[in-house]
């Protein structure tokens, strides 16, 4: 299986770099652009028979050890790999 | 507690480390201490009074500051020795891997700035009852320098609200003079908080660096407080 998972400063926590690179969008014209938040993103294989108990290990993976849930928010993509 | 006589003071050396050697300096100038490191895959921390988490780069600071520190294999020693009570102190990297590794609550993250900041700072010191502020008079004002890119300190508002009703923050950025104001503030840590302690008091975590501002010939001894505090 595998596994892609992105993680986030949590809404609310203020995103220094997304800030600085929001700051240069809008020198470059892109006024529109808001809210930016710059994260982490993580691929890797898992053994695993199927996606829901990948998943379910990935989830733990990121609640241990890939993100810190006191400032960190994460998403997981599980998918066969083919 | 009672005073320490003799004290057994551990430095942890985590790969990455670069402050081990200054904190064990520091402490060795305490009379009667008997210092040692610590390495980061001793199964346990042995006979110690107190153990210092030293500032440096653990691991890189792979992932997140202090995150693979956590999970050294001498960790679940430190953690043990932490809940029974034993001084745990860290500097910098140290406070960092000590939020990681939940015996302090809350989160470092990248300075308000981005910029990695290396200068000294002025702190106040908000209670003198644990046992690295001990010798210190509440209120007073040391100058001590900071070297971090990541030192905002972050918690959730309701933990943040124990922190304050608890009165577990042990120092605040100030200026020269002991005022806590946002422009003393190097970083943009939630309520100028430069460390903070446990409920209990035994668990102590720093973004300043005591140990460099320790005797004479640094030019500075504010810092040596914190060290003499623990025999007293």
């Amino acid at each position: 299986m595998k596994a892609k998972v992105t993680v986030t400063l949590r809404d609310g926590i203020l995103d220094t770099q997304g800030k600085a690179v929001e700051h240069a969008l809008h020198s470059l014209g892109f006024t529109g652009v808001k809210n930016v938040r710059i994260g982490k993103h993580i691929e890797l294989d898992i053994d695993g028979a199927d996606a829901a108990t990948a998943k379910q290990q990935i989830d733990d993976i990121c609640k241990k050890l890939l993100s810190n849930p006191v400032m960190e928010n994460f998403r997981v993509t599980v998918t066969d790999g083919k | 507690m009672a005073a320490l006589k003799n004290p057994k003071i551990g430095v942890v050396l985590f790969p990455g480390a670069n402050c081990e050697r200054d904190t064990l300096h520091a402490s060795s100038l305490l009379p009667g201490a008997a210092v040692r490191h610590i390495w980061h895959k001793d199964a346990s921390v042995g006979n110690l009074d107190v153990i210092f988490l030293p500032g440096g780069f653990s691991y890189g600071d792979a992932l997140r500051c202090g995150a693979i520190a956590r999970f050294s294999p001498v960790m679940r020693s430190v953690i043990e020795f932490a809940e029974k009570g034993g001084i745990v102190i860290g500097i910098c990297n140290g406070f960092q891997v000590l939020t990681e590794c939940h015996l302090l609550p809350g989160a470092l993250l990248m300075n308000e700035s981005r910029k990695f900041i290396c200068k000294n700072i002025h702190v106040r010191i908000e209670r003198n009852d644990i046992a690295a502020t001990r010798a210190l008079n509440k209120g007073a004002v040391l100058k001590l320098p900071i070297a971090h890119g990541e030192g905002r300190y972050y918690a959730p508002p309701e933990t943040l609200q124990t922190l304050e009703a608890n009165g577990q923050v042990v120092v605040r950025y100030c200026d020269e003079n002991g005022n806590v104001m946002p422009e003393a503030n190097p970083n943009g840590a939630l309520n100028n908080i430069a460390g903070i302690c446990n409920a209990r008091g035994n668990v102590f975590g720093l973004m300043p660096h005591p140990e460099r501002a320790s005797e004479p010939i640094l030019g500075n001894t504010d810092g040596w407080g914190v060290f003499k505090s623990l025999m007293m």
